[in-house]
């Protein structure tokens, strides 16, 4: 089977569009998998993912019991990675953790893609006053620090876990329909989009049909690499207490709440700081060997 | 040009009121309780200006701003632009430090890893760089404070200064480490080189990483160019073609960069300020955050924004005046 899909996948003289997409595909996936860095990110990526998933079949406890008696635990048979302040299993938080923060990236993305697409294809498209009026807002918007303009975003709104993902999501578009607008200003004029226009094609149907398809690849390559970016804001929300809060077992919320112990029992907020700096370590190894791949001529 | 950057500017500041208005607490019953009677309430929303229409507001809010008032704060009682004056310096004072820095670190990792490109040092230096882009500044600091200050005893704990010193150093300038060497008092200025220690290398290495990558890009371009090649061929040691030739064709390129990586710093001091204690307008801004205190926090993020703005446009003028090929 294997064998069989890599000589269909890498047929010099492919007969079909099928088959020569698929062949890109495998050569890009090769191209990956020749790239260390890029494996271990994307190893470690699955796992995450599989963490978050089946968090409560592998948890060993419940992560909201507290058992006062044994707080603030060394890592021991019982307890993998110890208990926190309230007696509470850090492995089983850990693993609970991981859903809100893939929660949280997954919202994240889901709001601020389409918005980036939408207002860069856009202003690419129709260009003059438009183009000028949005690009002017998107400026607006790149013109703070992320961190800052999200923190006042969720004072203006209320602490919490839906307050952070829409203060990240809006300090989160500019640069995606910075990348959509330049898409669409490289494929606005081509004959293709002409033929279009000439069978009568509403400028909305070839905007969102035939120009928005054509820049969705880059705009997932510039994703993966923004995810740990993503992931860094959240969890710095948690810990200066304006993104999801206590009992939540969010990474940063919970280094937060241990940050105290810091010098007597330190595996208790640094365990939860492991833990986000092997995931978003991974996503950036990810992502800067995706652009490796998909761009030869970048590096 | 500048109209663009005059009308960024304005967006900036229609954003920041609109973020300073839409709180969830009513800044009328804040300042007069819940208790307050009906008439009271209607007085103080009058008072306030907080009675009249949005735009109207904003007008009011645009005078102000240009008065240099941007309210009082709640928290300090004091006016947020006083307030702005007093912890501004220590945050220029840890990004410019950190600046320097990684520049320093930086340019010199970026330009061995593009001579040595896909080498095991390249590797080295690269993995070096996107753990800079991975690991949250908080966590670094803890780090640090547990290594250094817990464990070792041989870095100071948070704070800008050793307690004996409160008071002792009259400001000049606002920056203890100049102030200190004003004074005259080596051992102050011993003592705040050492707390800055700390929060300077660990925001450094953040804009190190950023450095060190794009100097890595722009060289291995430089190094293929024709002139290069035509350098080498005249003999010209290998050093020299690197640093006389190639490097001052990047170096305009490179300035864009810093710019861009001083802005970045300002976001990392928030974060490293919070646990190091550093009286800076992070910590100012995230303690008014805490407090529900909306006029500090519209202040500093304005402020923030429009040294963003500032630094960009900066970039884009010695872009202009030290590449002859822009026109």
């Amino acid at each position: 089977m294997n064998a069989a899909f890599r000589t269909w996948a890498l047929s010099e003289a492919p007969s079909s569009r099928r088959q020569a997409a698929w062949g890109n595909r495998y050569r890009a996936w090769l191209n990956l998998k020749g790239n260390p860095l890029g494996m271990i990110g994307l190893t470690i990526i699955s796992i995450f993912i599989l963490m978050a998933i089946f968090a409560p079949l592998l948890a060993t406890h419940d992560p909201a019991t507290q058992e006062l008696a044994n707080r603030l635990a060394a890592p021991n048979a019982a307890h993998w990675f110890g208990t926190d302040e309230l007696g509470r299993d850090v492995f089983s938080r850990i693993l609970y953790g991981a859903r809100v923060t893939l929660g949280m990236v997954i919202a994240v993305v889901v709001l601020v893609a389409p918005i980036g697409l939408a207002v860069g294809c856009i202003a690419g498209y129709f260009g003059g006053i438009v183009d000028t009026a949005l690009m002017r807002i998107t400026d607006i918007f790149l013109a703070f620090p992320r961190l800052v303009l999200a923190l006042a975003f969720v004072a203006a709104l209320k602490p919490g876990i839906e307050s952070a993902v829409l203060a990240i999501a809006l300090t989160a578009w500019p640069p995606y329909a910075r990348l959509a607008r330049a898409e669409t200003l490289t494929v606005r004029n081509s004959d293709f989009i002409a033929a279009y226009r000439l069978t009568g094609a509403s400028s909305w149907r070839i905007i969102f049909r035939h120009i928005a398809p054509l820049c969705t690849p880059s705009l997932i390559v510039r994703v993966t690499l923004d995810m740990s970016s993503i992931i860094i804001t959240a969890a710095s929300l948690g810990f200066l207490g304006m993104g999801a809060q206590p009992p939540s077992p969010e990474w940063g919320a919970m280094i937060a709440t241990a940050k105290r112990f810091i010098f007597e029992q330190w595996w208790v907020p640094m365990i939860p700081a492991i833990a986000i700096l092997l995931v978003s370590l991974a996503f950036n190894f990810l992502g800067d060997a995706l652009r490796d791949v998909l761009d030869p001529k970048g590096n | 040009m500048l109209s663009s950057v005059i009308l960024t500017l304005f967006g900036l500041t229609v954003l920041t009121f609109l973020i300073g208005r839409v709180m969830p607490v009513d800044p009328v019953i804040a300042a007069v309780g819940d208790n307050a009677p009906e008439d009271v309430i209607i007085r103080a929303r009058a008072e306030m200006g907080l009675d009249q229409p949005l735009p109207i507001q904003f007008l009011h809010y645009l005078n102000q701003l240009a008065h240099g008032d941007f309210g009082m704060s709640v928290l300090t009682k004091n006016p947020v632009a006083t307030d702005i004056a007093r912890f501004f310096p220590a945050t220029f004072e840890l990004a410019t430090a950190a600046l320097l820095l990684s520049i320093v670190i930086g340019i010199p990792l970026g330009v061995w890893a593009a001579v040595r490109q896909g080498s095991i040092t390249d590797q080295a230096i690269r993995v070096l760089c996107l753990a800079g882009h991975s690991v949250p500044v908080f966590m670094l600091s803890m780090i640090s404070l547990l290594i250094f200050y817990s464990a070792l005893g041989i870095a100071p704990g948070p704070g800008r200064q050793d307690i004996i010193y409160d008071g002792m150093i009259e400001p000049v300038t606002g920056l203890l480490s100049i102030d200190t060497l004003i004074a005259g008092d080596l051992d102050a200025f011993w003592d705040a080189l050492t707390h800055m220690a700390q929060p300077v290398i660990i925001l450094a290495y953040f804009s190190m990483a950023y450095i060190a990558r794009m100097t890595r890009a722009f060289m291995i371009d430089a190094l293929k160019g024709e002139y290069v090649i035509t350098a080498r061929a005249k003999g010209l040691t290998g050093l020299k073609v690197v640093w006389s030739h190639a490097f001052p064709t990047v170096a305009v390129q490179l300035i864009t960069v810093i710019a861009l990586t001083y802005a970045g710093l300002l976001e990392g001091a928030v974060v490293t300020e919070t646990v190091f204690a550093w009286p800076g307008i992070g910590q100012y801004l995230t303690t008014s955050l805490m407090n529900a205190d909306m006029n500090p926090v519209v202040g500093s993020t304005l402020l923030i924004g429009f040294i963003y703005v500032g630094l960009n446009l900066l970039a884009d003028i010695l872009y202009r005046l030290l590449d002859p090929r822009v026109q």
